[in-house]
């Protein structure tokens, strides 16, 4: 289907891609091992988060939290923040996004862009700062709507509900779902469908590893675990380091041609690690993973030229995916 | 047998600062007893008294999570290495904003 009533329509059923280039060679007679690209960046504001914030808004709109004019915050540091711009744009809601100051400059024209107002918490003063920061607002503005993505249920429902559908209908013979570990709404909404259906599925986390100076200030007493989050849905979780990330997505676009965010690089890593796995045990495998957006929002980054070790310092102390 | 392990900032104090260290054990639990022998204090802020992982902390054997390879019993090679994170989760820094407004939302609510 290629004609919607209107953009929030359009939202979804995206592309599934094969990767012949970057999929690995198996011995001769040996089972195939493929992997797949499931194009979340043809969403209409580039990113898996267009899914979420229509799911959200939907559910609250129903339950009579959401009337019309009124605002929705939600501290973000990007996609959330851009999908939630645009259909608050169309379905009559005014946006505030709080977020640390170190985010990348296209993002805030985006956000601008599509209508959001943006208050911003200190990045030096990390997550500590931007608590401080939205719980002031919070007491200020009691009447504002939250839909709080990390534990809003309509963000997972809606992977259960259309990415992980999806995936089986276009990949039935699929052995391996590899995506983000955020908010965790998709893996755990695909990662229960596909489980639900597919027998023996592996449901593989790939999470950033940030640079040491996100890491430095935080207290492991005061740590963070989504409610969405929950690990039976998991079959194995990986952590992926900058420079990792990096050097997969750059191999994305120059030997498959798709150009991506840096959170695809993570996942693309993980994704092709099951697969090498397989090849190595003799085993068939399917492996789908999600392009979670495009790349355009981190070239100001730098990241996607010059040396690994030159990008990994571009994005040292930036929260790339 | 020397694994390496990665020390997040916040627990540098148990190991006079140092970024790397090195310990031993074939398992997970093992290394953090070898540690703690040299570390003191440092096993305790990564297990419960109840002797399981810290909800709050992630452990990592070549970039893997332990807790699907069998937590403090995950097997552990020689060259193996251990990285050790707070548990954050991409978009910390909204997650964070997020539940202090959450939280702060439900105690005004219990008001």
């Amino acid at each position: 289907m290629a004609r919607y009533d209107s953009l929030l329509d359009a939202c979804g059923g995206t592309p599934l891609v094969g990767l012949p280039r970057l999929s690995p060679t198996v011995p001769d007679g040996a089972p195939p091992v493929r992997l797949w690209a499931k194009l979340e960046d043809r969403n209409p504001t580039g990113s898996i988060k267009d899914r979420a914030a229509l799911f959200m808004v939907r559910a609250a709109e129903e339950a009579g939290r959401l009337r019309p004019g009124d605002t929705i915050l939600e501290p973000t540091s990007g996609n959330t923040g851009i999908s939630l711009a645009m259909v608050a744009k169309l379905r009559g809601y005014r946006l505030v996004c709080v977020m640390p100051e170190n985010v990348s400059t296209e993002r805030i024209q985006l956000l601008r862009m599509y209508g959001a107002e943006i208050i911003f918490s200190p990045a030096a003063g990390g997550s500590n700062q931007a608590v401080a920061t939205a719980k002031q607002i919070a007491a200020e503005h009691p009447d504002w709507v939250m839909l709080y993505q990390y534990g809003n249920e309509a963000n997972a429902r809606a992977h259960y509900e259309t990415t992980g559908p999806e995936l089986l209908h276009d990949l039935p013979t699929i052995t391996h779902f590899v995506a983000g570990l955020g908010t965790t709404g998709t893996l755990m909404g695909a990662g229960r469908y596909l489980r639900e259906k597919v027998d023996g599925i592996q449901v593989v986390a790939a999470e950033p590893r940030y640079g040491e100076l996100v890491y430095g200030l935080r207290n492991i007493d005061e740590g963070y675990v989504p409610e969405l989050y929950d690990a039976s849905v998991l079959s194995r979780r990986f952590s992926v380091g900058t420079r990792d990330a990096v050097l997969r997505t750059r191999q994305l676009v120059e030997v498959e041609g798709i150009f991506a965010g840096f959170s695809t690089g993570a996942i693309l890593h993980a994704a092709l690690a099951v697969a090498h796995e397989a090849v190595r045990d003799g085993r068939r495998a399917d492996v789908a993973f999600v392009v979670a957006d495009g790349g355009w929002k981190y070239l100001s980054t730098g990241a996607y030229g010059g040396t690994l070790t030159d990008a990994e310092d571009a994005l040292e102390g930036q929260l790339w995916a | 047998m020397a694994i390496e392990v990665r020390i997040p900032t916040i627990l540098r104090s148990y190991t006079g600062g140092a970024k790397v260290v090195e310990g031993s054990g074939d398992t997970l639990g093992d290394l953090l007893a070898d540690l703690d022998s040299r570390h003191a204090g440092l096993r305790a802020r990564l297990v419960t008294d109840a002797g399981a992982l810290h909800r709050f902390v992630n452990v990592y054997v070549n970039d893997e999570d332990v807790r699907f390879l069998g937590a403090l019993d995950a097997k552990l090679n020689d060259g193996d290495s251990v990285t050790i994170l707070p548990a954050v989760a991409g978009g910390a820094f909204g997650f964070a904003a997020a539940a202090a407004i959450a939280g702060h939302r439900a105690a005004v609510a219990a008001r």
